[in-house]
């Protein structure tokens, strides 16, 4: 099989990727990939399960209901195309978060209240 | 520091390398072999257990074995889907498979001959397997790990399952027990094989610890495997065919026979009993299924032109 | 009037209505077993992983609601046959012993369940026909007056809106897919199309007087009709001219394949007889 398929890592942007998108489609049997979210719960975020292929969405969110909710573990699903995903680059993780960690005042317990008070 | 030392830091405090993130290129090599191994064989393992569906000797049994079987591919699929952020796609790892480059669990090229083999394949196989995986679930490759801690919850119910169809035989009919001694005497050292060659004889074993992609060694699973089945056996009032094996009082563990070393690497290397057999059952599944893969491709692809065109028009 | 049941070694008479009702259940449990069992020959080795779980997931639906009928027909048989027999010499009929101990000819189920899955484009046509009568079927059948019926519908009902959502989409899918599929996909419905007819055909236990335990199939006919003309005309796939229908699944007349089937399903308990699994 050729060398070329290769799966975009989260982030990755179209084009840009050591793969281009033409690499993919040009192998007509290969479904694209997609990550898969469930809501486990009414009242939760959707959480990231893991990818699954599938050649459209309505198939992928079949495909996920029947792999990653087996045992009922969800009550909504969304699935999107990993090419569409971007993410940060790890290598910038201090500019993007350090900032926030000097932010101790978004925290609750930076606040020193008394123990009388209640429902706070 | 540089990369490699920021590298080992991160795994020697348990911080989780995640997909993005620099690795060493052995390291994702040696990922890529195992978890792509692992995947196989949970796809190859299906057919041993699957020869069984139709013949399963109650319905309740039936919906157990499909659903087992069902959650393998499950776990296939977990396992291609970590291998594939490491940047090798599904496809290639399944050509890998498919042209013989790629190994899987040699224990999957024995045959099952009998029902008793639905349970011995869920108290062996599948113990081995945990007894594997559940380090797994600490492994430093977060979408591995992860992946792992799905799989181990579901992989529970597979031995419990098995242990109990073998409960069942032995304490059924003259002709259910023996059956279910034959099950347990043929998947007992093909089991133990399934950790893989002794430690000194296992060169990869060191590295592997070192970035925490394994955190037993072979030698010391095999043990600990062992020492559980002893126990477990005396449940079933069956024997484990092995004359030496006994309790040692000294080591705290059981002390047990010799492996047949060259059986595995006969097995490992294509000359097991099944190898030909799964492996082209595999290979059918695939070529047969092409077109349809084809087709959904080009329905998608129409679809999508659809879509363009009425909003185009719109 | 009574009529004569033949279930396993157990010939016996039991009054008419139960009787009727015994092998309607036994029929709505021998469908969804027998394409159970057809489905689940996929497992392991599916066109893609994601697709070998769908329809193992399928044919695990399917084997639950034959368990659940089964236990029901189980139930129905030994009050009918405690009345008129001394129990201790009859074991009682459980689930088990209506899959694996009736011979092709008491099994009920249509002709199309029972033929081979073929590709992959005729495993999900039949399956798009199939679903597709058991969801007009037990939309109807909640409302069943037998209670247990109804419930038993009511929990397959969703079940079933998901495989004919997953079968239609298939079928179309394929028939507007590449000119191969398309080609394998007509050639599927040449074949099968003369196995529907029998779904929507009543057979004799399917036919109440009063219409309010078992569904009136004519009832349903329409919206089936309708339902698959659509899907099948998205799909581009043209109905077969010839309008010739088999039948006979429902008196136990069967085509080859079933007696394959039965052999190898049966055969451990066949084989050890009064062993427990």
């Amino acid at each position: 099989m050729n060398n070329l398929l290769r799966k975009f890592y989260y982030g990755d942007i179209l084009g840009e990727a050591p793969a281009s998108s033409g690499a993919q489609q040009s192998d007509r049997q290969t479904w694209p990939l997609w990550e898969v979210f469930v809501r486990s719960k009414q009242g939760l975020d959707h959480k990231h399960v893991g990818s699954l292929h599938a050649a459209d969405a309505k198939m992928a969110i079949e495909n996920a209901r029947d792999v990653y909710t087996r045992r009922n573990e969800g009550v909504s699903i969304w699935v999107v195309e990993s090419t569409q995903i971007h993410a940060s680059n790890p290598d910038e993780a201090a500019s993007l978060y350090d900032p926030a960690n000097d932010k101790v005042y978004r925290h609750p317990t930076f606040y020193d209240l008394p123990d009388e008070l209640s429902h706070i | 520091m540089n990369q490699e030392e920021i590298f080992q830091q991160k795994v020697d405090t348990e911080v989780r390398i995640e997909p993005k993130d620099w690795m060493p290129d052995k390291y994702r090599q040696t990922l890529i072999r195992q978890i792509s191994q692992h995947a196989h064989s949970e796809i190859v393992g299906m057919l041993p257990e699957g020869n069984w569906i139709s013949r399963a000797p109650t319905l309740q049994r039936k919906a157990i074995l499909i659903a087992k079987v069902q959650d393998e591919a499950g776990h296939g699929l977990y396992l291609y889907s970590a291998a594939e952020t490491l940047g090798i796609s599904r496809d290639e790892m399944i050509a890998q498979l498919h042209s013989g480059k790629a190994k899987y669990s040699s224990i999957f090229n024995y045959p099952t001959t009998t029902w008793a083999d639905m349970g011995a394949i869920g108290w062996l196989v599948d113990g081995a397997a945990i007894m594997n995986q559940v380090p797994l679930c600490r492994t430093s490759y977060g979408p591995y790990a992860r992946g792992m801690v799905r799989i181990c919850k579901e992989e529970s119910f597979h031995q419990r399952q098995g242990f109990e169809i073998l409960l069942v035989l032995s304490k059924g009919t003259d002709e259910q027990k023996a059956m279910c001694q034959d099950a347990i005497n043929r998947w007992w050292w093909p089991s133990m094989m399934m950790f893989g060659p002794k430690d000194d004889e296992s060169p990869n074993t060191q590295q592997s610890m070192k970035w925490k992609v394994k955190r037993f060694t072979n030698d010391e699973l095999r043990q600990r495997f062992v020492d559980i089945c002893a126990e477990q056996i005396k449940i079933l009032g069956m024997n484990i065919p092995d004359s030496d094996l006994k309790w040692n009082a000294e080591k705290k563990h059981y002390d047990f026979g010799q492996i047949n070393w060259e059986e595995f690497w006969n097995v490992v290397s294509g000359n097991g009993p099944c190898n030909k057999e799964r492996l082209d059952a595999r290979v059918k599944a695939h070529e047969e299924g092409a077109w349809v893969r084809e087709a959904a491709n080009a329905f998608a692809e129409k679809q999508k032109q659809r879509a363009h065109k009425n909003s185009v028009a719109a | 009037m009574a009529t004569e049941i033949s279930i396993g070694n157990l010939t016996q008479p039991i009054n008419e209505s139960t009787d009727q009702l015994i092998l309607y259940t036994l029929h709505l449990a021998d469908n969804a077993l027998i394409l159970g069992q057809r489905n689940a020959e996929w497992t392991g080795h599916g066109p893609v992983l994601e697709q070998d779980i769908a329809i193992s997931n399928i044919a695990l639906d399917l084997i639950g609601q034959a368990r659940m009928l089964y236990q029901y027909a189980a139930t129905l048989i030994n009050q009918a046959t405690n009345q008129l027999i001394n129990h201790s010499t009859n074991p009682a009929h459980t689930e088990d012993t209506l899959a694996f101990f009736r011979t092709g000819a008491e099994y009920k189920n249509c002709l199309l369940v029972e033929l081979p899955r073929g590709d992959w484009g005729v495993t999900v046509l039949r399956q798009f026909f199939f679903s597709t009568y058991q969801y007009f079927l037990y939309h109807e059948l909640k409302n069943s007056a037998d209670e247990t019926l109804a419930a038993i519908a009511e929990k397959s009902f969703k079940e079933v809106t998901y495989h004919m959502r997953w079968s239609a989409e298939w079928v179309i899918r394929l028939g507007d897919g590449t000119e191969e599929s398309h080609d394998r996909m007509q050639k599927a419905l040449d074949q099968l199309w003369a196995y529907t007819g029998e779904l929507l055909t009543p057979g004799d236990f399917e036919t109440e007087p009063d219409g309010k335990i078992v569904v009136d199939l004519r009832s349903i006919k329409v919206a089936w009709t309708n339902k698959i003309q659509e899907v099948l005309s998205t799909a581009t796939l043209q109905i077969p001219e010839n309008k010739w229908q088999q039948s006979g699944g429902k008196q136990g007349r069967h085509t080859e394949h079933l007696g394959y089937i039965l052999s190898e399903m049966q055969y451990l308990q066949r084989t050890y007889p009064n062993a427990q699994w």
